[in-house]
């Protein structure tokens, strides 16, 4: 493996961690302030993408498109909240589960109805086609270095406002004791609205965002939304710093993973069965190093809950 | 002296049948006459759904151990159906096509899997514990799309049903039919005896009071941990049935969408009942069955009456029916 490989793939990681970061954040405050396990935060992902290629195909601008369905997908999570996930707060994990199953399994068929089950796709916005040179003569799409930079402005914004503003203050305080916020006169109903409603549009964002290097399919959230759950296990459910470590960490490890285990297991047996075992082990290494977290640290890396 | 606390009540004598011995028996019923009246009316693909019902039901009943009985929400239950019904691929693969052998290896593989990953997986409380089981989960179903030598994405096809001692004994599409319901009746009344138990009452004590539990001085984790493995190993027994059932395996029986139906299933008869999963099941792959002739995509019609069933009919089927008889005892 040459070092310009191994620096494409640590990219490619690092995009996947940034991904996986916009989505995980929105996970692990939701979890975190309100108790409340969203699987059809994945379908939000989804979701996202569809509404930037409606939107378009509507307006024939990027930007334009990207706001649109930011939008779009902000009061469709809104929608979803005021129905159905504000009725299911108070009660156990195992509604919340099923209610949202329910949500997944209408809306990964909906978009079939309304777009087809056919893959569509979204082209790169004009100014950020094409490929920049890096380092050594380093090839890399220009787009996929768009995704990187706005997940970690994002991420640097997130933590700002989670450190430093009253808003973020009352939500590490939601994180750790909701009650008590509650019982201290916040609007808990109010706090928790506004961050399911953030936790949606970060969701949307991501799935906007990487629209136009993946195929925008029916079930496209399903898988990324376990990974969000890997990440947030690990990182510690309520806590935005550890999904951003645990993001990237996955993100890392299951590209490099990918990319390099065959090479890796070349070195000890023959070429083979290293072409035969090296897929699975490497889809089998993050929830490997997701045990491993787990069996030391039961409640993730940075547990926000103080319990 | 726990022991005595733990005592089973005494059976109360009645001249009639219990409510709840009642209600099973009918559900049995109906599986021991569905082949009849397949034949009577011609409709033969009564008799697939009718086997499929019950290799479901076993996982479900197994799946309500957990869940119903023990509190632990396991979101990753399809993989041990999926190792089973892998074992049996496997193995055929490999020319061996016996049962007496497949059946085992497939209980043992999903019981050594889920030892394995209880172990790790109950460490964690709660909201951890569905994640962790779903991502496990996952994580056998990424290794079964990379299995290329076993079909990989696209699965493996079984080349004959299992054979018993080196009889075809279950090639008829009825002797499977009703070997499959002997191995669901088994599975039911072990389950029951298994709640109804000592240890059942320890796995009920946990749900409700864990540290209680633990300060009367029992291991609940280990308690647990049985109750897990036990789940695991008929997950692989329906996995087993499932893919002599359908004969192919394919990386779509575990996957986490799977695991997911198997809740519903239980949620959808009612929680912590057994009966719950056998009508759940049933009632599951009915709407299925009738849903998908209505539209292809028929869970647009399915998921919003999930959430509504979350929202409105707690305790699902059996919940709805204790209701109707509350309010219509007196007319």
């Amino acid at each position: 493996m040459s070092t310009t490989l191994f620096l494409v793939q640590v990219l490619n990681g690092l995009q996947l961690g940034v991904l996986l970061f916009l989505i995980a954040a929105g996970l692990t405050l939701v979890f975190g302030v309100m108790d409340f396990i969203n699987l059809a935060h994945g379908v939000q992902y989804m979701l996202g993408a569809y509404l930037a290629v409606a939107f378009y195909g509507l307006v024939g601008n990027f930007l334009v498109a990207l706001l649109l369905a930011l939008a779009a997908a902000l009061l469709f999570g809104l929608l979803l909240e005021f129905l159905v996930f504000r009725h299911l707060y108070d009660r156990d994990h195992l509604d919340q589960v099923i209610a949202t199953f329910g949500i997944i399994l209408f809306l990964n068929h909906a978009v079939r109805v309304v777009w087809g089950a056919a893959p569509l796709t979204l082209p790169v916005p004009e100014f950020f086609t094409g490929a920049v040179v890096l380092v050594g003569g380093l090839l890399y799409p220009v787009w996929r270095l768009v995704i990187i930079a706005s997940g970690l402005a994002i991420a640097a914004g997130l933590y700002v406002l989670v450190s430093y503003t009253r808003i973020g203050m009352l939500v590490r305080a939601g994180a750790t004791n909701a009650r008590m916020v509650s019982a201290l006169g916040v609007n808990i109903e109010r706090l928790f609205m506004i961050v399911f409603g953030f936790g949606t549009m970060l969701a949307g964002f991501a799935g906007i965002m990487i629209a136009p290097i993946i195929s925008v399919e029916p079930g496209m959230g399903d898988n990324i939304l376990i990974l969000a759950f890997v990440v947030i296990v690990i990182g510690g459910i309520g806590s935005i710093r550890g999904a951003f470590i645990a993001a990237l960490l996955i993100g890392l490890v299951d590209t490099l993973g990918r990319s390099f285990s065959v090479d890796i297991l070349r070195l000890m047996m023959g070429p083979s069965s290293a072409r035969m075992a090296g897929p699975a082990i490497a889809s089998m290494l993050i929830y490997v190093l997701m045990a491993l977290v787990l069996y030391v640290r039961p409640t993730g890396l940075f547990p926000a809950r103080g319990r | 002296m726990s022991g005595a606390i733990l005592q089973a009540p005494k059976p109360t004598l009645s001249l009639l049948p219990r409510r709840d011995v009642v209600l099973p028996a009918m559900i049995f019923l109906v599986f021991v006459l569905l082949p009849a009246i397949a034949a009577l009316t011609a409709r033969q693909y009564l008799l697939d759904v009718g086997a499929r019902m019950m290799v479901f039901a076993v996982a479900a009943v197994a799946l309500d151990l957990l869940v119903g009985y023990t509190g632990l929400i396991s979101f990753g239950h399809a993989a041990f159906v999926g190792l089973g019904a892998y074992a049996v691929g496997i193995l055929s693969a490999h020319g061996i096509g016996e049962g007496l052998i497949a059946l085992p290896v497939a209980i043992a593989v999903s019981m050594l899997f889920a030892w394995l990953t209880g172990i790790v997986c109950l460490r964690t409380r709660g909201a951890y514990f569905i994640m962790i089981t779903l991502a496990f989960g996952q994580m056998v179903y990424f290794i079964a799309t990379s299995l290329a030598p076993y079909g990989g994405d696209n699965g493996l096809t079984i080349a004959a049903r299992s054979t018993i001692a080196g009889w075809p004994l279950l090639k008829s599409d009825r002797a499977f039919y009703y070997f499959t319901f002997l191995c669901l009746l088994a599975t039911y009344l072990f389950c029951r005896a298994l709640v109804g138990s000592r240890f059942g009452r320890v796995l009920r004590g946990a749900k409700e009071n864990a540290i209680r539990m633990a300060a009367i001085g029992f291991g609940v984790r280990r308690f647990q941990l049985v109750a897990y493995v036990i789940a695991g190993g008929l997950g692989g027994f329906s996995g087993f049935l499932l893919a002599n059932l359908t004969e192919f395996v394919a990386p779509a029986y575990m996957s986490w969408q799977q695991s997911g139906e198997l809740i519903v299933m239980v949620i959808l008869g009612g929680v912590g009942t057994l009966d719950g999963a056998l009508l759940g099941s049933a009632a599951y792959l009915l709407a299925e069955e009738w849903l998908s002739g209505i539209t292809e995509n028929w869970k647009v019609i399915f998921g919003p009456v999930l959430v509504l069933v979350v929202l409105f009919a707690r305790g699902g089927l059996i919940g709805l029916g204790s209701w109707l008889r509350r309010r219509f005892a007196h007319v």
